[in-house]
């Protein structure tokens, strides 16, 4: 990128040869070698870096995801349980994967966080800002179609839902939804192109991360004074200054990362993305992930037409839409809404509560979009969408001619001398409530689930905790119990006579099982289906053949299959155990429809399966007493470990994980010191 | 130098050292989860025997099976072809191994019907097929020739064709994937 003619020298020859006639070294050096920056960062700048190192993580972990990933509607699904279950470390990829996507988010929106701040967005730096919109909005489109390929239930509604947004353009809206799809609904079509954009806009990402960077390193980068450096004085070269400090920052970053992933990976998964698309029913409450959900509660906000002379001329529907892709468009022109000479927020005092307030708002936002549309949601949502709209496109404008600003430093290395040594990290520090708070809130609904029904029991599993593994008797307790009550009416398709192994039984003993019951297998050489005892690389036998023999014997109800109930359900086991439990007689002014029993802990309180366990109904082999709190606890602790097979493995090496990653970062901290001991 | 300034060089040199040490470390163990992936997933390795009937494979005939999405070829050998293959010289073939070795019953050849060249499948299973000078197995890719126990005779394979592990359940029923190891040298 150096325009000059004359040629770096470098020690190592093999290094001269190829900067000869390829000067990828002296780019190298230029770019981050001599490239000199403010030295007066705060660990708010740390957040590019780790958005890049996330972009990687998710790169690397996708191609792997799509080397085990079939992109069809009928194996979807299955080949993210195979991966999960079967393939080596596939757990692994599938984890950091998913919350990958989320801890990425975190660092971008922190990111952008800070170029609003510190006023990053200002001349000369505007078009490293409008790339930056442009990489979240593909971010965004990217993290949706990575959303919707398990196929599961909110996989196929999120994907119907986001599609049928550009329903509300006039006149040509439906048929740009037909286009989306490649049919009349979300189905096999629309699977296939969004794997391949899910595949494809990661590069694309790469690219204008690219241009994004080259633009930064034309203009330089800002810091948290707002003031461009004037002298030597002023900028530190990148390397090895802020090579150490992003390093250490980034550690930290994924130890968090690796604790979510290791420890609470499904902590922001949705119990409806373990349930597989059914494209005849919605889910009760469909809400997208947490990223998402200030964008969403902005959609939700609009319940009603514009009219003039009585004929509608926006319907709710085109307004919500607007406020909500509005919402991310409005940040292209912040360069030019926001006209105020001074950059950085430390010297705007109204700006600073300003933008500060419309973090909380965005807070709420995210609230508000993972409550159910009604009453306070909706309030709150409108609350939002104004302030969000009077913050970009009054307040900017306004505050940028008439706010009263404070002095500005003389120079960057007179606001690091006078900030040296006390308090370094007391901005980011403060900022990590609001940070904290809104993650937090957005888990908050999903707790609030279900308000009809009592709180479920929180019962003490020994799967729990760190250092929490399963007890082999009780989970061979709650096989006896699946098999001789739940298997009448429930498949587990996903777990193997094979997979018993793990709960403590011999080989010898599975073959026995397995072989005891008869499998039907086909066609042989004449075309004939035949029996065969099982084997133990058989699944579990299913007790109906398909879902409408099933439908057809039990009253039109359809059992769910097992192998991941306890992720599918809001409480896992706990919820498991209610319902077991949760049979009593129905308060005399409600009405039980036929074929249905009365459950406390079921929604609606209507349930189509009768009463599965009563004490006494299993003998336990081991003499453990059949009541029916022990019947229950040991069926919900069987299901849990066939929802979370690896749960042991992956704590295990959890453990080792943050360990290694928590000397790692004292090492970065010290080395990061050592680096800076000589700037003054 | 300075003793001091020595001193805070050494020290930082530590600090680098340990760090790039600790990041190389790092992300070396990082690649591992992704390399063990792309081995056999648990159901795949599960899935590594299966059961042939040879009830109904005539003497001199042979039948195809399927043994971990490779074609088994199973011949049922006549006495003059079971002469052919034990009485010679196999300490002088390319890859020396007695017939002895390489089955359980004197009438009952079972390999893994891939050529030990490229991967192709030799010709041979069916009635019409070339057999080659040996009257075994011919690989029409690039003509490597076995005789009747599998052994490369000709042509440019390495080695004899493999002899997975098989057992037999009954006087009909050969069970393939576990059961008597044969020694496979080369494999």
């Amino acid at each position: 990128m150096s325009g000059s003619k004359e040629k770096d020298k470098f020690d190592n020859k093999t290094v001269q040869w190829i900067n000869d006639r390829l000067p990828i070294f002296s780019m190298m050096n230029n770019e981050y070698g001599k490239f000199q920056t403010p030295k007066n960062f705060n660990y708010f700048w740390n957040f590019g870096a780790i958005a890049m190192i996330m972009l990687m993580i998710m790169i690397i972990t996708g191609v792997f995801m799509a080397m085990n990933y079939v992109p069809s509607t009928t194996e979807a699904f299955a080949s993210i349980q195979h991966t999960t279950r079967e393939v080596n470390y596939g757990w692994l990829l599938r984890y950091m994967h998913m919350n990958g996507a989320s801890f990425f988010f975190i660092a971008v929106y922190i990111h952008l966080f800070r170029g609003l701040y510190y006023g990053s967005y200002k001349k000369p730096r505007e078009l490293v800002w409008i790339f930056g919109v442009v990489l979240l909005l593909l971010m965004m489109a990217t993290a949706f179609l990575g959303y919707t390929l398990p196929w599961s239930q909110m996989s196929g509604w999120g994907a119907t839902v986001i599609t049928s947004l550009f329903s509300a353009i006039p006149l040509v809206g439906g048929g740009i939804v037909t286009w989306l799809w490649g049919g009349f609904s979300v189905g096999q079509p629309t699977l296939n192109r969004f794997y391949a954009f899910h595949f494809l806009l990661p590069f694309i990402i790469c690219a204008v991360v690219f241009i994004h960077v080259w633009a930064l390193h034309v203009s330089g980068s800002n810091n948290p004074a707002g003031v461009e450096p004037k002298s030597d004085k002023d900028t530190v070269p990148f390397h090895p200054y802020y090579t150490a400090k992003d390093s250490f920052g980034t550690v930290v970053f994924m130890t968090i990362y690796f604790a979510v992933v290791f420890f609470a990976p499904l902590l922001l998964a949705n119990p409806d993305h373990f349930k597989p698309f059914n494209h005849l029913q919605t889910p009760p409450e469909i809400v997208p992930e947490w990223y998402f959900l200030p964008f969403y509660a902005m959609l939700r906000s609009f319940t009603v037409g514009i009219k003039i002379f009585g004929h509608t001329l926006i319907t709710a529907k085109q307004q919500g839409v607007a406020a909500m892709f509005g919402s991310i468009l409005i940040l292209f022109f912040v360069p030019w809404l926001d006209k105020s000479p001074v950059k950085s927020a430390r010297y705007r005092p109204v700006f600073k509560w300003a933008l500060r307030l419309l973090v909380l708002n965005m807070v709420m936002l995210t609230y508000a979009g993972g409550l159910p549309a009604i009453g306070k949601a909706l309030v709150m949502g409108r609350i939002g969408a104004a302030y969000y709209y009077f913050f970009f496109l009054v307040l900017l404008p306004y505050l940028g001619k008439r706010e009263k600003t404070l002095p500005l430093p003389e120079s960057i290395s007179a606001d690091f001398t006078a900030r040296h040594g006390h308090g370094c990290c007391a901005t980011v520090k403060k900022a990590l409530v609001p940070f904290t708070l809104g993650l937090g809130l957005a888990l908050a609904p999903h707790a609030a689930h279900a308000a009809d029904t009592p709180p479920l029991p929180n019962l003490h599993w020994p799967e729990q905790g760190i250092f929490g593994h399963y007890d082999k008797a009780a989970l061979q307790r709650g096989f006896q119990v699946y098999k001789e009550v739940c298997s009448n009416c429930h498949s587990m398709k996903y777990v193997y006579y094979r997979n018993l192994e793990a709960i403590g039984y011999t080989k010898e003993q599975i073959k026995a099982l397995a072989a005891s019951y008869q499998i039907t297998d086909g066609p042989d050489e004449n075309g004939q289906m035949y029996q065969r005892p099982g084997k133990p690389t058989d699944h579990l036998k299913s007790p109906f053949p398909n879902p409408e023999t099933a439908r057809a014997a039990l009253n039109g109800a359809l059992p769910p299959d097992m192998s991941n109930l306890v992720n599918a359900r809001e409480g896992g086991p706990n919820y498991v155990y209610a319902i077991l439990t949760g049979y009593v007689p129905a308060p005399k002014d409600f009405h039980v429809m036929a074929g249905h029993m009365y459950n406390e802990y079921f929604p609606g309180h209507q349930i189509a399966m009768p009463q599965p366990l009563v004490a006494g109904q299993v003998q336990f082999q081991d003499g453990t007493p059949n009541t029916l709190d022990n019947e229950a606890r040991s069926v919900a602790e069987f299901l849990d470990w066939a929802s979370n097979p690896h749960m042991e493995q992956r704590k295990r090496l959890g453990i080792k994980v943050i360990l290694f990653m928590l000397v790692f970062a004292g090492v970065l901290l010290a080395t990061k010191r050592k680096v800076w001991s000589d700037v003054t | 130098m300075d003793p001091a300034v020595k001193k805070g060089a050494t020290r930082r040199d530590f600090l680098y050292l340990t760090a790039g040490a600790m990041g190389a470390v790092g992300a070396g163990c990082a690649a591992w989860p992704l390399i063990d992936s792309m081995n056999p997933a648990a159901d795949t390795l599960a899935a590594g025997s299966t059961e042939v009937d040879i009830s109904k494979v005539e003497v001199g005939s042979a039948l195809t099976a399927v043994w971990r999405g490779s074609p088994l070829f199973i011949r049922h050998r006549t006495p003059a072809e079971i002469k052919s293959v034990r009485d010679m010289d196999w300490k002088s073939l390319r890859d020396p191994q007695p017939d002895e070795a390489r089955t359980l019953k004197a009438e009952w050849i079972i390999i893994k019907g891939v050529c030990t060249h490229l991967g192709c499948i030799p010709l041979g299973q069916k009635p019409g097929d070339p057999r080659g000078e040996f009257n075994g197995w011919f690989c029409p890719c690039h003509g490597s020739q076995y005789d009747v126990s599998g052994r490369i005779r000709k042509g440019p394979a390495p080695l004899n064709m493999f002899v997975p592990p098989y057992k037999f359940v009954s006087d009909t029923v050969v069970h393939v994937g576990s059961g008597h190891d044969f020694p496979n040298p080369g494999f």
